[in-house]
């Protein structure tokens, strides 16, 4: 597949339709990938890597190079594509700047999901029909994808494109997904477990920020917590609370905007499962208020913006949990 | 650095009781900024007044706090002295040591303690304002008024008189509304037409005042002082400048089966049609739905006979476009359809009439010539039913009753009563009530005068079925009679239906558009329902007449009269002084997301492309929003949408608020 | 429930308070001398909308044991609308800090109209109530505690 897309963004740059492609460049081993512009055909050819760990959502370097003179041609898996309509919804996105080329997707992994199975020395992976045959150092080795993909994957909400200029591959359906069994298997628990489950998570928070710098919602020209003006700037927290406090307000600020694209689960060097916050709150909005899935369609209200006079829940809905 | 003033009420006892002042001007002398407190009697005072003044200026005070009673009572009282000595305003805050302390606490020691809290969170919060100033918004000194019945003339008449100009829109041929329609008024009997009719003339004649007939607003946008209204006018397909009003057209007109709802639909007119020989503006306007030549291309007879040459068939609805300072709205009403009443067989017989259609049969100017006779047969009708509340005061409406008094019925069926036995002494009338309802200033006299000196006989009591016999052609009407507790059978030769009264039906798009509230019932609701009777909540629009609730002329003309100084007392300002405590990007910040646009509850933001210098000099183009600061009512709801904090609420920002609430968990 | 150690521990309370109607009730609790805890301490904002969760946490976090806020009836708001947001807005903070294993009871959101200045004080008796049963707030301070 990768030649394939090789030879589309070579294509479309020199046919003029594009200068540049925004997509994943090779790094030393096969699962380091790093999001790259090329701009230079030869480099494209050589650099540009598209395999089982390319799991990097690229709409969010949208919003930055559609700013750009001309034309960025952009691979977008089903899931990225929400991202680049909930951006294009909220203006964030010059859609005219941006050919979008879909592409399938069936399921990412990581190096550090593959060592949690025991493979380490990758030299190659490749997925062949639900299977994933690694090479190593030690020789091959097969494993069912499903035990080694990311969480996000394993429950993958669409094979939808929602937006694209040209297709490479097919396009799917939204799936019927039980991404949300996570969250009620913790909102199952005492308050007393949740809440250890969740100091246990958070504790090993070291406040890098990267779910931040790599959340498509995250896309504020001043994130709240860099700007002095807001009263709630930290960079490094000066105590616990200001810690979790973080979290919170990360998940809340996105809420009604999150794609559920687990970007944030993916790239968390402590593997604090993010995302079941923001899936927390999906959930609840979409129990409550009715169905809706941020990026769907552009131009959508977020259900955040809106509400109903008579039919919206009473916050004492929520459970007077407490004194257990 | 800010030097703030801490000054500490007593207020007389009802905090110095309770809450030991002294401690809490002490305990203000060690707050950071604070460089001067003081306790005093009576604040308020005058005296109390002078010395935070006199402290202002001796101490070159930036910022003061007020210990005292709710910001409610006397926030601008300080504000103002602090003003008048050259403090901006916004830089004074009040601690509300009295109701919400020194009244609910009983414990000395608490209440001084937490006086002491409020007082440190309302110096934190003054450490960080910023002098405000409000801005202001020139205001365009003309009035829209829509509804040209008597409430809307009389509103645009009072404006004109106070020398601006005023536009009528109605949606009807001409202006004049149900007044026009009517015989006589109670209680006077006077003559209805006499009063109106010179009424309509004195709105043509006032060169102030514009009159759209035949049109419709169709949209409204922008705010108080500043509205931009779309008159859609509808094709009349009669030039109304050339238009002579002779109505040669109308008598030449071979269509001529056109129901005429100026009689209501009880007598016919032609195509071409001029309401009634008094309206205004008098010029003739053709009916599209029956005009032969507008149906089926043939004819064009009116087009041959005018001589003014008036006729265009080709006409089209045109659309203008004018900016006002205020609106009135004087939508009027309309009465229910009384069919839904089976019982009541208006279907079913044509002698059975509404209140309004029996308004008609009395007219001189109405279908019979002022001759009361039965629709049905053209007899005079010797025995007369009146049903009183049919619609009106009913839980259950289904049948599109409503709930409320439709407050004129008991005073019109009345005069009815009375002209008829005036005109028709023989006739007998018997009236069918829940409950007679008469106050005014001559009103219950009038009604007294109904029944002690004419005769007609009030039954308390419901009507269950009117049944048409026709064999005898007479009305079998089945009541009871309540007080007597018997049945009462009576064979009418008609029936009238004193029908509830509804807003019109072209009100709710009206509010719609002016984002006016309404209530249950579809009236425009008031402000405030006691203290602001003729505003509506949104700024700039104000009301009068059925529009905002049932009642009867002169009351519809005093409150039009009402709604007109308020527009005047609006309309003399050159400008109008904003909130100062309003919405504010830091535009810098903004991403231009649109979630604020769609939160704010007044339409106060818009998003705007606007170029920046960019720290490395290059130029970029940047979607950001703007805050109206005309429109904005600082209720916050987009500061908490905003993802990036780029929106803060002046007077009420982010880090006043935290800086309150850390003072306050201290 | 947790046990207090202080017999006279006090919670701190924090009352979000709308200009128009719970202010108003608040003032008028005072005018007709109803009386509830002095623990409780009002922050005057034009309307509940305005309340970013924001407030909330950093109150939490500068050591407030309960969080109320009070607004217009939903219907009644000043500004229309207002309360209708704060309505979504709180019901979804409040569900996700129950899902933290937060004590949900710690915050609370209330509808106070200017002519209820006994319902005010009815309210804050029960909050306060429910506030000390709960007893000091630990856990979302100590949400981050690193193992020891």
């Amino acid at each position: 597949m990768q030649g394939e897309l090789i030879k589309r963004a070579v294509g479309l740059m020199e046919n003029g339709t594009v200068n540049r492609v925004l997509g994943w460049r090779r790094g030393e081993f096969v699962y380091d990938i790093t999001p790259s512009v090329f701009s230079d055909k030869d480099d494209l050819e050589k650099n540009f890597v598209y395999n089982e760990f390319c799991g990097n959502n690229l709409s969010r370097y949208l919003v930055q190079e559609s700013e750009k003179e001309g034309k960025i041609a952009v691979f977008l898996k089903p899931c990225d594509t929400y991202s680049f309509n909930q951006l294009c919804t909220e203006h964030r996105i010059k859609r005219d700047n941006v050919y979008i080329i879909g592409i399938e997707c069936y399921g990412k992994t990581s190096a550090d999901l593959l060592r949690e199975k025991g493979i380490s020395a990758i030299l190659d992976a490749k997925n062949n029909n639900g299977t994933l045959i690694v090479e190593t150092v030690y020789g091959e080795k097969q494993i069912p994808m499903m035990d080694v993909m990311a969480e996000r994957c394993v429950s993958c909400k669409s094979k939808k494109h929602v937006i694209y200029d040209e297709l490479i591959g097919e396009d799917g359906g939204v799936l019927d997904s039980h991404r949300f069994d996570q969250v009620e298997e913790i909102e199952k628990m005492t308050a007393e477990e949740r809440f250890n489950f969740w100091r246990g998570e958070l504790s090993r928070c070291i406040r890098c920020n990267a779910c931040r710098d790599v959340c498509p919602a995250c896309t504020c020209e001043k994130c709240v917590f860099d700007n002095p003006k807001s009263g709630i700037r930290n960079k490094g927290a000066a105590d616990d609370f200001e810690e979790n406090m973080y979290h919170i307000i990360r998940a809340y600020h996105v809420a009604g905007r999150c794609t559920d694209c687990g970007e944030c689960s993916r790239v968390c060097p402590e593997h604090i499962p993010l995302h079941l916050l923001n899936r927390k709150f999906i959930k609840d909005y979409n129990e409550l208020y009715g169905p809706f899935m941020a990026g769907a369609e552009i131009g959508q209200v977020s259900p955040m913006c809106d509400f109903t006079k008579e039919k919206d829940a009473e916050p004492s809905i929520v459970q007077k949990g407490g004194a257990e | 650095m800010q030097r703030i003033g801490v000054f500490v009420c007593h207020c007389g006892s009802n905090i110095a009781a309770t809450v030991d002042v002294e401690a809490v001007a002490a305990a203000a002398k060690k707050v950071p900024g604070v460089v001067f407190s003081a306790d005093y009697m009576y604040m308020c005072s005058e005296a109390g007044q002078a010395l935070v003044k006199d402290t202002i200026k001796n101490e070159k005070l930036t910022g003061v706090v007020v210990c005292s009673c709710s910001p409610h009572m006397h926030e601008n009282t300080f504000r103002k002295a602090a003003s008048s000595v050259g403090m901006n305003p916004y830089m004074v805050e009040i601690a509300n040591i009295r109701e919400q302390c020194s009244w609910v606490h009983k414990d000395r020691e608490l209440a001084t303690q937490k006086a002491i809290g409020l007082m440190q969170a309302a110096v934190a919060k003054v450490q960080l304002n910023a002098p405000l100033t409000a801005g202001t918004t020139p205001v365009t000194k003309r009035a829209l008024v829509i509804g040209g019945g008597i409430a809307g003339m009389q509103a645009a008449l009072d404006i004109a008189e106070a020398g601006f100009d005023v536009d009528i829109v109605e949606q009807k041929p001409t202006i004049g509304g149900k007044m026009a329609q009517l015989d006589k008024t109670f209680p006077t009997l006077d003559c209805a037409s006499c009063i109106v009719t010179p009424k309509m003339v004195e709105v043509a004649q006032n060169e102030k005042v514009h009159i759209y007939s035949y049109s419709e607003v169709t949209d409204v946008r922008g705010f108080v002082g500043n509205f931009t209204a779309t008159i859609k006018r509808k094709a009349r397909y009669v030039d109304e400048k050339k238009c002579t009003g002779c109505g040669l057209c109308t008598e030449k007109c071979p269509m001529r089966k056109v129901p005429d709802e100026w009689n209501m639909n009880m007598g016919k007119r032609s195509a071409v049609y001029i309401p009634f020989a008094q309206a205004i503006p008098k010029v003739a306007t053709i009916d599209p739905r029956y005009c032969l030549h507008l149906t089926k291309g043939t004819c064009g007879i009116c087009s041959r006979v005018c001589e003014a040459g008036a006729i265009n068939y080709q006409a089209k609805d045109e659309f203008i476009e004018e900016k006002y300072g205020a609106i009135v709205v004087a939508t009027g009403y309309e009465m229910i359809d009384p069919g839904a009443y089976d019982e009541y067989a208006y279907t079913q017989s044509p002698d059975v009439v509404t209140s309004l259609e029996y308004e008609r049969l009395m007219s001189a100017a109405g279908p019979t010539g002022g001759h009361l006779v039965r629709p049905s047969d053209g007899k005079e009708p010797k025995k007369i039913v009146f049903i009183q509340c049919v619609g009106s005061r009913e839980e259950d409406s289904c049948k599109g009753g409503k709930p409320y008094c439709s407050k004129v019925c008991c005073m019109y069926t009345a005069k009815h009563a009375i002209l008829t036995k005036d005109h028709y002494p023989d006739t007998d009338i018997t009236v069918f009530y829940i409950d007679v309802r008469t106050p005014g200033k001559l009103f219950d006299e009038f009604y007294r005068r109904a029944v002690e000196q004419y005769g007609v006989h009030y039954i308390k009591g419901a009507v269950g079925k009117v049944v048409p016999n026709p064999v005898t052609g007479k009305l079998e009407v089945q009541g009871a009679d309540l007080i007597l507790n018997e049945q009462v059978h009576i064979d009418a030769d008609m029936v009238v239906l004193a029908a509830a009264i509804e807003p019109s039906r072209s009100a709710r798009q009206v509010a719609t558009m002016l984002t006016a509230s309404m209530d249950t019932n579809g009236f425009f609701t008031e402000a405030h329902a006691k203290l602001r009777p003729v505003e509506s909540p949104t700024a700039g629009v104000f009301l009068c007449g059925m529009a905002q609730g049932p009642k009867d002329i002169p009351e519809t003309v005093g409150q039009a009269g009402a709604a007109a100084a308020k527009v005047i007392g609006l309309l003399v300002k050159n400008e109008l002084t904003n909130n100062a405590c309003v919405a504010h990007p830091d535009e810098w910040m903004c991403n231009g997301c649109s979630q604020c646009e769609k939160v704010c509850p007044y339409g106060a933001i818009t998003y705007v492309e606007k170029e920046f210098k960019m720290p490395d000099r290059t130029k970029k183009m940047r979607r950001v929003a703007q805050v109206n600061e005309a429109v904005c009512q600082g209720c916050g709801a987009c500061t908490v949408t905003c993802p990036s904090g780029a929106m803060d609420l002046k007077g009420f920002s982010n880090s006043e608020i935290m800086a309150e609430v850390d003072a306050l968990c201290r | 429930m947790q046990v207090n150690e202080n017999e006279n521990w006090k919670p701190k309370i924090i009352a979000f308070c709308c200009n128009w109607c719970s202010y108003s009730g608040a003032d008028l609790a005072g005018t007709n001398r109803l009386s509830y805890p002095a623990e409780v301490k009002i922050v005057r904002v034009p309307c509940s909308c305005r309340i970013n969760p924001m407030f909330i946490l950093r109150a939490f976090g500068r050591g407030a044991d309960g969080v109320i806020i009070c607004g217009c009836h939903p219907g009644d708001c000043h500004y229309s609308e207002g309360n209708y947001h704060t309505r979504r807005r709180m019901t979804l903070l409040f569900s996700m800090l129950n899902y933290l294993g937060v004590e949900s009871a710690r915050t609370r959101v209330e509808w106070v109209s200017a002519a209820e200045g006994q319902r005010f004080v009815n309210v804050m008796n029960s909050f306060v109530q429910d506030i000390t049963e709960l007893g000091p707030n630990r856990r979302l301070e100590d949400l981050r505690c690193r193992e020891n």
